[in-house]
């Protein structure tokens, strides 16, 4: 099953190859990782995207928070939970596929934000999957380059992910 | 100043209020941290990033440093002090090749739960990453076998980052930790204000103290109703020493116990409880005992494949509780019904006295005949061998040891079939007595590790038991042995193979003995001399006891004892990889009475 697992880091050098190095030396999967500074500098917040069976994802939250770095995990999958992805995509986009590309765009409200004579980049933001369907609506052949953040996510309502 | 009046038991006390706010530099902070450690001893090898701080070590007498000869020695020798005395190991190895070959000894303990700080030179911080003279990345190097590691950068954060070091490696599930510390970090001519925080507080760390009284509650209630329970016990029960606690709460229930490899000691091996070591080379009652048992206890130990055998066969009709301080060790391999995690001691102690309070106690019947299935098991005497031998059997060698040194030795090993002898024969009746690497398996880590032992306790017997190829793997420290006059006795379980590989190589490759007969071998005798030290050689079963006694009997010299035994000899009972407790081979001299 997916996982999607939010964690507070110590923002130290060396921190991200812990996570890293666990999941390789351990064979964990891990489908995507994203990792950034917080509000508070001393602390990174990492969302990592893994599958396994109950038995292995319960490993790897035992394994993870074992890391001394580790400050605090939250499993997202357990409860209500928002998911966002970022992807800008650069497509062919010459006179006669221009249109049929902006429109895919408003449809999937996302933006242009670079113009060429010859190429668009479209910036979407949304759940994995609806980045997926972008990719997929896009006409045969006219796909450049495709960049994703991979996943973050925040719980719903009022309790978050803090130290407190 | 944040630290005020001394320890009264920690060494160097004393000089840590001496120390407090001096103006220090990055090198005399190292030394004056170790003081406020109460470091007696550190094991270590100098060399050109550790020169100030060696500088420094020079310019005082109260931390004594151990001069080895090869960096994996150091490891092993800080480890084997720490597995003797339950304190932390420490020792200070250089940069590059300094720090990768300590890594050996870093991932032994690693492997085993053993509280160590290792300080290792690093290239100046301006330099890494240029790839400078001796430099290699030993935080990424070290980093999936250890605790944790640091890299300090900045001299400001030295005395603080080695309390954390040793904070980390000694509490929760012990660890190894590297300090790696770059060499302008301890420059002498940079001097800072020295505080050393006696107390530690990290929001990331927090390891588990005490057991859910409701768990504990759960597990007892299961204990009580068990009909055909076991005590399986691991090296957990001797770090969080918990061995007291252990022994009064078998005592209180009657049931039987095993332990693992790593546990041995924790429960007195001599007493009629004990059922023998479990798992590939475990007993044949203890192993029987684990297929049938209906509440299977496991107490600071972490169902490692060499100890459960096939995880579809283990333990089929157990209810299992799983004691350990390390939540990432429960339901890891094998799933349990009641975890606890905790500190052994205290949960032990919790669970003695809630078994106590219930009245009326469980009825003794079912257990009494639990008991006499496991004298039916007892009977197969599974460990005997061929006492009629004109050559000396391995096993006869660690009974005569340990008759000749009444089993109060501290006992270190190498690894292979002399190891596996050792644990079956060599009674242990206290914990940290008998010093192994279990996990990883270290060939070499004997005779380093049986140094940290002597000089942990001068005055105690130390013995290592090897073999002849795992003793050429670290032979160099004989000379370190030599200048610190440490009374080790070498006792070598020569059969001319690698006996553990011949072995697996004769039952699982149709006796192709590839590349494990050690060919050209040195003579030992001579080797010990030339080292300074005395060198006896043994042939016949008739002269061991003798020899044996007279190499004890130089209570001031280091012996080396190389006894010549049967090179066919294996390890029984054994359970090939794949296989369940119940399908052991025995030795050949049974089969015929092979198991019902």
């Amino acid at each position: 099953m997916r996982h999607i697992i939010a964690v507070l880091l110590e923002n130290e050098a060396g921190a991200l190859s812990r996570v890293a190095g666990l999941f390789s030396a351990r064979g964990y999967n891990i489908e995507s990782l994203t990792v950034a500074p917080t509000d508070d500098p001393t602390l990174s917040r990492m969302t990592l995207v893994t599958t396994g069976s109950e038995e292995i994802v319960e490993q790897i939250k035992k394994q993870l928070n074992k890391l001394i770095d580790t400050v605090k995990l939250l499993d997202l999958s357990d409860g209500p939970h928002i998911e966002r992805e970022m992807m800008m995509v650069k497509v062919r986009a010459e006179r006669p596929d221009r249109e049929e590309l902006k429109r895919l765009t408003e449809i999937f409200r996302a933006k242009i934000i670079d113009v060429t004579e010859t190429s668009y980049v479209v910036e979407l933001t949304g759940a994995s999957k609806k980045l997926d369907a972008f990719i997929d609506a896009i006409p045969e052949g006219l796909l450049i380059e495709v960049v994703r953040s991979g996943p973050t996510g925040i719980t719903r309502g009022e309790k978050g992910l803090t130290l407190s | 100043m944040a630290l005020t009046g001394a320890e009264p038991n920690r060494a160097g006390a004393a000089e840590a209020d001496a120390g407090a706010g001096r103006q220090l530099s990055g090198a005399e902070i190292v030394v004056q941290a170790l003081l406020d450690e109460g470091v007696e001893l550190v094991f270590g090898y100098p060399g050109g990033s550790v020169l100030h701080i060696y500088d420094a070590l020079f310019k005082q007498d109260t931390v004594r440093h151990i001069l080895v000869r090869h960096e994996q020695g150091a490891s092993h020798a800080a480890d084997g002090y720490a597995r003797a005395t339950g304190k932390c190991g420490v020792c200070l190895v250089t940069s590059g090749p300094g720090a990768t070959n300590a890594v050996t000894g870093i991932a032994t303990a690693y492997m085993d739960s053993i509280p160590m700080v290792v300080l290792t030179g690093q290239v100046p911080t301006p330099v890494i990453g240029s790839d400078a003279f001796q430099e290699v990345d030993t935080v990424g190097i070290t980093r999936p076998c250890v605790k944790h590691n640091f890299l300090v950068k900045d001299v400001r954060d030295l005395a603080l980052t080695i309390r954390k070091a040793f904070h980390i490696a000694t509490t929760g599930r012990p660890g190894p930790v590297v300090v790696d510390i770059p060499k302008d970090v301890t420059d002498p001519n940079i001097k800072i204000p020295y505080h050393y925080p006696r107390e530690i507080r990290m929001r990331s760390y927090n390891p588990v103290e005490k057991g859910h009284p409701g768990q504990i509650k759960k597990a007892v209630d299961l204990m009580l109703q068990a009909t055909r329970p076991v005590f399986y016990t691991g090296g957990g029960v001797v770090l969080g020493e918990g061995s007291a606690q252990l022994t009064e709460l078998v005592r209180a229930t009657g049931f039987p116990i095993t332990s693992t490899l790593m546990g041995l000691g924790a429960f007195p091996t001599t007493d009629g409880q004990f059922i023998g070591m479990l798992g590939m080379h475990g007993t044949y009652e203890a192993n029987m005992a684990m297929h049938e048992t209906d509440v299977l206890i496991a107490i600071g130990a972490r169902f490692d494949d060499r100890v459960t055998g096939k995880i579809e066969h283990f333990c089929p009709h157990a209810k299992i509780i799983h004691v350990d301080v390390d939540p990432s060790s429960i339901s890891k391999n094998v799933r349990v019904d009641v975890p606890i995690v905790g500190q052994v001691a205290g949960v032990l102690t919790e669970m003695l006295r809630l078994y106590q309070a219930q009245k009326p106690q469980p009825d003794p019947a079912p257990i009494a005949d639990w008991w006499a299935k496991i004298a039916d098991w007892r009977r197969l005497d599974c460990l005997q061998y061929d006492r009629t031998s004109a050559a000396i059997k391995p096993q006869f060698a660690i009974e005569t040891l340990y008759k000749v040194t009444d089993g109060e030795l501290y006992l270190t090993s190498d690894v292979g079939q002399h190891q596996m002898f050792a644990a079956q024969l060599y009674p242990f009746d206290k914990p940290r007595r008998w010093i192994n690497s279990g996990g990883l398996g270290t060939m070499g880590f004997g005779l380093p590790a049986a140094m940290g032992v002597q000089l942990a306790f001068p005055e105690a017997q130390v013995a290592c038991v090897s073999g002849e190829a795992s003793i050429l793997m670290c032979i160099q420290e004989m000379a370190t042995c030599k200048q610190y006059s440490l009374p080790i006795k070498v006792v070598l379980l020569n059969n001319g193979y690698m006996g553990m590989v011949r072995q697996w190589q004769e039952l699982f490759y149709e006796s192709r003995y590839s590349h494990s007969y050690v060919d050209a071998l040195p003579d030992f005798v001579k080797l010990a001399e030339s080292f300074g030290h005395v060198g006896m050689r043994v042939e016949r079963p008739a002269d061991l006891e003798d020899a044996m006694r007279e190499a004890f009997a130089m209570k001031d010299r280091f012996v080396f004892l190389d006894v010549v035994v049967d090179p066919t000899e294996n390890v029984y009972p054994m359970i090939a990889a794949g296989k369940g407790h119940h399908e052991m081979h025995l030795s050949p001299s049974l089969t015929d009475r092979e198991l019902a």
